[in-house]
């Protein structure tokens, strides 16, 4: 009794550590965007300070953030749309008509992630130049699509196993085309699970940074590209670099609170079934 | 309406063979039953005739009319599940009238085909509620009802009274053989238990290690099984089987010597017997009675009481076993010394392969 109690109150207390301590970074960088420059790198930390807008206001007057936020929203929708086009096909024929190979291309899908995107950025700028593709919004759709892809399969594939195969041959003895199943039966059954992986797969995408700093510029570059555009060499602008990437995160950071559920839901899908 | 024919069928996986070249018929509006032990490819042989497993070689002919590449959609069969294997989240309705809707069927008519075979199933209650809301016995006749709503040419069933208790399976065994008078459809189905085909199937094809056995009505596998396996697997309890030694063999009659000394005389197979030669005597239980001179003696060491009759379990002096049907009202107890003698009219003969001795007068159709 006591030791299950004690255990409870270690959790617990452990739990709030934790999350205290990943989230400090983000309430740090909230609380120093409200700060003068000067308070921003005031040693002590300042705790106690006047709040100012100023930050925001500077931000917003040096750089078109609805321009940037567009971008992103356009991008990282884009991407997860296009990731679970080809990623539902794929994971389908591997989780019910799996081969001896099956768990081979899985893991070499995986085994892509592990290379980093840096190793391939000569060869993908050249290509996309010669397409045309730099500083387009369809250009960075299609690059992103392609570095969530092995993870929206990942999961995808995860979730479509749960799903007993005998239900889906149920289908095609009523009749159904493999099309038919797949929107009919298998998609239903599986929504908490595409919402979770099309969520994560839009988080993702929200805060790559890489192939939008090094594949656009002006007009098709996102709000990471945004933030990164504060961090200037000649001197450092804590305030105006920390307002820049409140106003980055706000957007997911609001979107994934909305979402939780059904992201949690989504990623326990097979557990509480 | 529907014939289905396969024609040397086989199927392996990968290089492994497990349905060694299969040919039937199956007739119009015929209840078959699929029957024998888990591995035996009853299942394998159901799903190809689905379409739900490719056919590595053979000919699958419905309505004569070659099958193997017509995907399972278009066959127009149905299939019941063991596991119903309905869909979780539309409603008893929608699960019903799915095949309809993919066949762009109108939703009044979809509606009024539901309702109608709702009341044939009497669940017209359950219509609007999920899968998960059910009971097993109801999912179960959710299953048929979707089965029975697309009107198919023939019904496949795997196996799917064995996810009920006992009761029910008897009520539905009965449900299902007025289903089949009622529709007078073709039906495949598929058990691992020998009663269900026993009491519900027109014909038997009994299936053994991916090879028919022996096919037939219930009552000639139960008197004229063709080989030892066939004799074992159909009847509960099963056939007590005996090792003799032919002692002399008559115009009419063959004398046997049992592994205790005794001897018994049974009436001759066609097929020549040597003396000296060992063969395998089969029995079944209401053909040994208890009787104080009885050839076989024992002692009993389990009874079973079924009400109107009695099972007896002995252990002979020579260490074989026996199941002895006897009266409900036996006064015999567990510990008893008991004799047996085995009606020698009714017994049945097997050569060291297994297969059955023929005899004059008895039809044995062995493939």
């Amino acid at each position: 009794m006591r030791s299950t109690w004690q255990l409870r109150w270690g959790l617990t207390i452990a739990g709030w550590a934790v999350g205290l301590g990943m989230f400090f970074p983000i309430l740090w960088m909230f609380l120093t965007s409200f700060k003068t420059e000067i308070t921003a790198v005031a040693t002590p930390p300042a705790l106690f300070f006047r709040p100012t807008l100023e930050n925001y206001a500077a931000v917003l007057q040096r750089a078109d953030y609805v321009a940037f936020a567009r971008n992103s929203i356009l991008v990282s929708l884009g991407s997860t749309l296009l990731a679970l086009a080809l990623a539902i096909p794929a994971a389908y024929s591997m989780a019910f008509f799996p081969t001896r190979r099956t768990r081979d291309i899985l893991l070499w899908m995986l085994s892509t992630k592990m290379l980093p995107a840096v190793g391939v950025l000569v060869p993908i700028y050249l290509l996309w130049r010669d397409l045309h593709l730099l500083d387009t919004v369809s250009g960075l759709i299609l690059i992103d699509s392609a570095s969530v892809l092995p993870i929206v399969v990942w999961m995808l594939f995860s979730f479509f196993r749960e799903v007993p195969a005998v239900i889906l041959e149920a289908s095609r003895m009523d009749g159904a085309s493999p099309w038919e199943e797949l929107v009919h039966v298998l998609l239903p059954l599986c929504t908490p699970g595409i919402a979770a992986t099309a969520l994560l797969s839009i988080i993702l995408c929200w805060n790559e940074a890489f192939w939008s700093l090094n594949l656009t510029t002006v007009k098709a570059a996102t709000l990471t590209a945004f933030t990164a555009s504060f961090s200037s060499p000649e001197g450092l602008f804590w305030a105006k670099l920390s307002a820049a990437s409140t106003l980055s995160i706000a957007p997911i950071l609001v979107f994934g609170w909305l979402s939780q559920r059904q992201l949690v839901r989504g990623l326990s899908f097979g557990a509480v079934k | 309406m529907a014939t289905i024919e396969l024609k040397n069928v086989r199927k392996r996986f990968g290089a492994h063979e497990v349905i060694h070249g299969i040919d039937l018929l199956i007739k119009d509006r015929e209840f078959i039953a699929f029957v024998g032990p888990s591995g035996s490819g009853k299942s394998t042989l159901l799903r190809m005739i689905a379409g739900l497993e490719e056919v590595s070689e053979g000919e699958v002919l419905i309505d004569g009319l070659p099958a193997q590449d017509v995907p399972p959609s278009q066959r127009g069969l149905a299939m019941v599940f063991q596991s119903y294997a309905l869909y979780p989240h539309m409603t008893v309705a929608e699960n019903m009238s799915f095949s309809l809707r993919l066949a762009g069927i109108a939703k009044d008519e979809r509606d009024q085909k539901v309702r109608a075979v709702a009341r044939l199933l009497e669940m017209e209650p359950l219509l609007e509620r999920k899968p998960r809301q059910l009971s097993g016995g109801q999912l179960q006749r959710v299953a048929i009802g979707r089965a029975m709503v697309r009107q198919p040419k023939a019904f496949l069933l795997d196996e799917p009274l064995s996810n009920l208790d006992a009761a029910l399976q008897a009520q539905t065994r009965l449900e299902l053989v007025r289903l089949h008078r009622e529709l007078k459809t073709t039906m495949v189905y598929v058990t691992h238990d020998q009663l269900e085909a026993m009491t519900m199937a027109d014909r038997i094809v009994v299936l053994n290690g991916g090879r028919v056995e022996q096919w037939g009505s219930p009552l000639e596998l139960y008197q004229n099984p063709a080989t030892l396996f066939v004799a074992g697997f159909i009847g509960a309890p099963k056939m007590n089987f005996l090792d003799v030694v032919v002692k002399s063999v008559g115009d009419h009659d063959l004398c046997l010597v049992l592994s205790n000394g005794a001897s018994v005389t049974v009436p001759a197979p066609v097929d020549e017997l040597k003396p000296g030669e060992g063969i395998k005597l089969g029995v079944r239980p209401e053909h040994v009675t208890l009787e104080a001179e009885g050839e076989l003696k024992g002692e009993i060491d389990a009874l079973e009481h079924l009400g109107p009759r009695a099972y007896i379990h002995a252990g002979l002096s020579d260490g074989s076993r026996l199941v002895v049907q006897t009266g409900g009202d036996t006064t015999l107890r567990v510990g008893d010394h008991a004799a047996f003698r085995i009606r020698s009219q009714a017994t049945h003969l097997f050569d060291k392969a297994g297969r059955a001795l023929t005899r004059s007068g008895a039809r044995i159709i062995a493939r």
